[in-house]
């Protein structure tokens, strides 16, 4: 073989190993939205959407409303808190490290920023049990929606810091040069600028709240009414995924199946429509 | 800070001799900036020693010198940007219109109002359009809004030459025109803001040579109303458009004169190897 070939031959192997990899990880990922969406599908009704859990046993398992508000309600609270905080931590990882102690404290706060990315949820939700549900002293949607800022806040601090970091600096020098100030600087020519990033960790963080189930075992208990004011237990889809599928009924496992698609439909559509609203004119 | 502090304290010292003999004639009209023992570093390496150059108003002033000479660092202590690279330090004065503006008491933004810049690459904001690029130094340090700016956006415009070719464009992205016009669109910006100063750090380096006879022509417009410092590499635009020249060699001010003394008859020998391109 000449050398040529023999490195035209390598690089056609690289090619397919890469690709080999690829569809070894997407298998998976593949197969269980399949399942997902060829059993969940069938269940999908009007009913399914709208009407209350029905009585354990009988055969008729009702619907996810209460679930599906529960969860859109989970993530606007939680987005609540954990949108400005995350992204003004991330700002202030980015943008402020140029003195000593800013510096310090900035580098001390990433570790701890990482460190909580890698506690597991239940422990989350243990700590808000004992800090939040029993000092108000009743499982509430504002304990469901604390101990999931617990987990997003790191993914959206992370995600803006390297989005901001991302951006050149001549676009800060070009503005500073105008005298403008630090914070203006930072809020109205180096953040839109690093708006993409800052989206999709934004994102990234509601799908990873919307799926968590164990923070919630702890805080918002799980209900079978709809929205009952803020210091009721509510209900979430990833928590009737949970009790459905552990029933011996086949009707209340199906709708297990109903409420997986759903939240995976509801992922989906928000991160559609987040993408569409934060494309402005000037978007690339 | 306290190595700050000290490396300044330790300047005073070493530089208190040369003071004497250097220190221009500040009595001298039409003087718009002037620079007393300056000197920059960058951490513990010194970029700028003792640098005595006073700019006039009203004047084109160019800094030759070839690579790391200290060219941009210069013009970088005359708006204080060069304090936003972390570790970097200085000593030294920089007068505007006699004040230092190193004082305590002096808001390095305020000066940055006074005394614009024109980047090496052009470097429009990229998510804004012409119109509030132009706009943006008057609407995000709160000076002026709505439709007040208007007037100004087209004035800044057409002093850059700038707005014939632009006029149906403003609301296209200002990333999306020429090099050129993106750096006459920067130079826009810069004149929105009324400055009295306007500083150029290599701005045609990275343009063509049509685009840069345009900057260079409207560089020689630009001295009725602002006073300019144009940092370059290339001495026949020192030569084309300034009316005083500096010569810079690694950090030091070999020579500062009209430009055409610098060019027909440089004192230095330094500088006349420069000119007739020996090195650098």
């Amino acid at each position: 073989m000449t050398s040529y070939a023999y490195r035209k031959f390598k690089n056609r192997l690289f090619l397919a190993l890469s690709l080999g990899c690829v569809i070894i990880a997407a298998v998976p990922l593949l197969s269980i939205l399949i399942e997902v969406i060829l059993k969940g599908a069938p269940e999908l009704s009007i009913k399914l959407l709208t009407q209350p859990w029905g009585v354990i046993g009988s055969s008729d398992a009702g619907g996810l409303g209460p679930s599906i508000q529960g969860t859109l309600i989970l993530i606007g609270l939680t987005s609540l808190i954990c949108m400005p905080l995350g992204v003004i931590s991330g700002i202030f990882l980015a943008e402020h490290g140029n003195n000593k102690f800013a510096t310090a404290y900035a580098s001390w706060m990433r570790i701890f920023n990482n460190a909580l990315t890698g506690v597991p949820s239940i422990v989350v939700g243990i700590t808000v049990f004992a800090v939040v549900v029993l000092t108000l002293g009743h499982y509430s949607p504002i304990a469901g929606a604390v101990a999931l800022s617990f987990i997003a806040i790191p993914i959206v601090a992370r995600t803006t810091e390297e989005s901001l970091k991302l951006v050149p600096n001549s676009v800060r020098e070009a503005s500073l040069a105008l005298g403008v100030r630090n914070w203006r600087t930072t809020v109205s020519v180096v953040l839109p600028d690093a708006r993409k990033g800052v989206v999709t960790g934004a994102l990234l963080a509601t799908a990873r709240i919307a799926g968590e189930t164990a923070p919630l075992l702890m805080t918002i208990l799980g209900s079978q009414y709809f929205f009952q004011g803020f210091s009721q237990p509510m209900d979430a889809l990833p928590l009737r995924i949970y009790r459905d599928a552990f029933l011996p009924y086949s009707n209340f496992q199906a709708q297990a199946w109903g409420a997986a698609l759903i939240l995976i439909l509801i992922v989906l559509g928000l991160n559609i429509g987040l993408r569409v609203a934060s494309s402005g004119k000037l978007g690339k | 800070m306290g190595s700050l502090e000290s490396e300044n304290a330790e300047m005073k010292e070493n530089t208190d001799g040369a003071k004497t003999s250097n220190e221009p004639n500040s009595e001298e009209a039409g003087e718009k900036i002037q620079t007393v023992n300056l000197s920059a570093w960058f951490a513990t390496k010194q970029a700028l020693k003792n640098i005595n150059l006073s700019v006039k108003a009203n004047a084109v002033t160019a800094i030759i010198g070839p690579s790391g000479c200290g060219k941009s660092t210069l013009v970088r202590c005359l708006n204080r940007m060069h304090e936003l690279v972390p570790g970097s330090s200085y000593s030294g004065k920089v007068l505007l219109d006699r004040q230092d503006i190193y004082s305590k008491e002096v808001d390095p933004v305020l000066i940055r109002r006074r005394v614009g810049m024109v980047f090496q690459k052009p470097n429009p904001f990229p998510t804004m359009s012409i119109y509030d690029n132009v706009a943006a130094g008057l609407r995000l340090t709160g000076l002026k809004k709505g439709k007040k700016l208007d007037d100004v956006v087209r004035h800044s415009l057409e002093q850059a030459t700038l707005w014939d070719e632009v006029r149906d464009d403003l609301k296209k992205p200002g990333t999306s025109i020429s090099g050129g016009q993106q750096q006459r669109l920067c130079i826009a910006r810069a004149i929105a803001l009324q400055p009295e100063v306007i500083l150029m750090d290599e701005p045609c380096s990275a343009l063509d040579p049509a685009a840069t006879a345009k900057i260079e022509q409207l560089i020689v417009t630009l001295k009725e109303n602002y006073t300019v410092v144009v940092v370059t590499h290339n001495m026949q635009q020192a030569a084309r458009v300034s009316d005083f020249t500096a010569f810079l060699y690694v950090g030091e001010l070999i020579e500062y004169g009209s430009t055409w003394g610098i060019f027909e008859n440089p004192k230095n020998e330094l500088t006349e190897k420069y000119i007739t391109g020996r090195f650098g």
